[in-house]
C-alpha cells in the first residue's frame, strides 16, 4: 500500500509518533530521495510506503504541482482502519495532536471517525464490531 | 449525561495510557498509574483492560519492549537498554524480551545489524521492482 505524502520527515512524525505504527524499512536511496515503510501497531504484515511527492522518477513538475494541490485539498481518502475502541482511540489520537474531520459517530454501518494526515490525506477511523 | 460519563471515564483511562507511553522509563507501577487517573487500583485496571485488552502492567512491559527493540536496531548496548527503560535487572530484561519478541536481545540486535547492513550495501533490495523501475530508483 502506498500513501502519496508532501514532506517524509513530517509523515514520520505522524505515523510513528502520533498514530504509533512502526518503522519497517527507512532507506536512504541517493540524492535526496528516502525509502520509507511503516505498519500499523497490530498488523505488521501490512507494509505502507510513505512516499514523497517530488520531481523525478514518475512525476514531472506538473504532475508534482498537481498532486500536491489535491492531497493538500484533502482529495484522496487513503485508507480505513479499525481499532478495538474508537472513543478510546479518537482521544488518545487527539490528545497526540491528530485533526479530526469527523468525531466518532455512530452511522448505520457501525461507529466511524474520520482524520487527515499531516499532508492532507484522510482515512477513516472504524471500531471493530466483537 | 450517561454520554458524558463516559467520556469522562475515557479521557482518564487514555491519560493513565498516555502517562506509561511517557513514564515507562520511570519506576512506575499499577498503583501510580492509578494514582495519575484518579482510579482505584482494582476498577483501573479492570476499565484499562476492557478498552485496550491488556492490564496496566502488561501494557507497560509491551511499551518497554517496544522501545528496546527500537534501542536495539540503534546498536545500544543491551545493558544499557535493559537500566534505560527501566529494568532491574539483565536477566529479568533478557527473559522477558525473549518472551515477547520471540528472540534474546542479542539474537535480536545481529538480525537488525545483518538487515541494515544489507540495506547499505544494496539499498534497492528493500524497494519493490516495479515500484523502483517506475519511480526511476533503476532503469527500465
Amino acid at each position: 500500500m502506498c500513501i502519496y505524502v508532501l514532506d517524509q520527515s513530517s509523515a514520520y512524525d505522524f505515523y510513528v509518533n502520533k498514530l504509533g505504527f512502526k518503522v519497517h524499512t527507512d532507506a536512504p536511496m541517493g540524492e535526496g530521495a528516502r525509502w520509507l515503510t511503516v505498519t500499523p501497531p497490530e498488523q505488521p504484515e501490512l507494509e505502507i510506503t510513505l512516499f514523497l511527492v517530488a520531481e523525478g522518477g514518475m512525476f514531472d513538475k506538473e504532475t508534482v504541482g498537481t498532486m500536491t494541490h489535491l492531497i493538500k485539498k484533502g482529495t484522496f481518502g487513503a485508507a480505513v482502519f479499525t481499532c478495538h475502541d474508537l472513543l478510546a482511540t479518537y482521544e488518545e489520537l487527539s490528545a497526540k495532536g491528530v485533526v479530526f474531520k469527523k468525531v466518532p459517530t455512530k452511522e448505520f454501518y457501525g461507529y466511524e471517525a474520520l482524520f487527515t494526515d499531516d499532508s492532507g490525506n484522510w482515512f477513516s477511523l472504524a471500531q471493530i464490531e466483537s | 449525561m450517561e454520554q458524558y460519563e463516559k467520556m469522562y471515564l475515557y479521557k482518564r483511562i487514555v491519560q493513565a495510557k498516555l502517562f506509561i507511553d511517557s513514564h515507562f522509563s520511570e519506576n512506575i507501577d499499577v498503583s501510580n498509574i492509578a494514582d495519575e487517573a484518579c482510579f482505584s487500583k482494582y476498577h483501573f485496571i479492570r476499565l484499562f483492560k476492557s478498552i485496550y485488552g491488556k492490564t496496566p502492567h502488561n501494557y507497560l512491559t509491551k511499551v518497554r519492549i517496544d522501545q528496546a527493540k527500537l534501542l536495539l536496531t540503534e546498536g545500544k548496548a543491551i545493558i544499557d537498554v535493559c537500566f534505560q527503560i527501566g529494568f532491574d535487572s539483565p536477566t529479568s530484561f533478557t527473559a522477558v524480551f525473549k518472551k515477547l519478541a520471540g528472540k534474546t536481545p542479542s539474537a535480536f540486535q545481529n538480525d537488525q545489524k545483518i538487515k541494515q547492513q544489507a540495506i547499505r550495501v544494496n539499498p534497492l533490495s528493500a524497494v519493490p521492482n516495479c515500484f523502483a523501475e517506475s519511480h526511476g530508483y533503476i532503469k527500465k
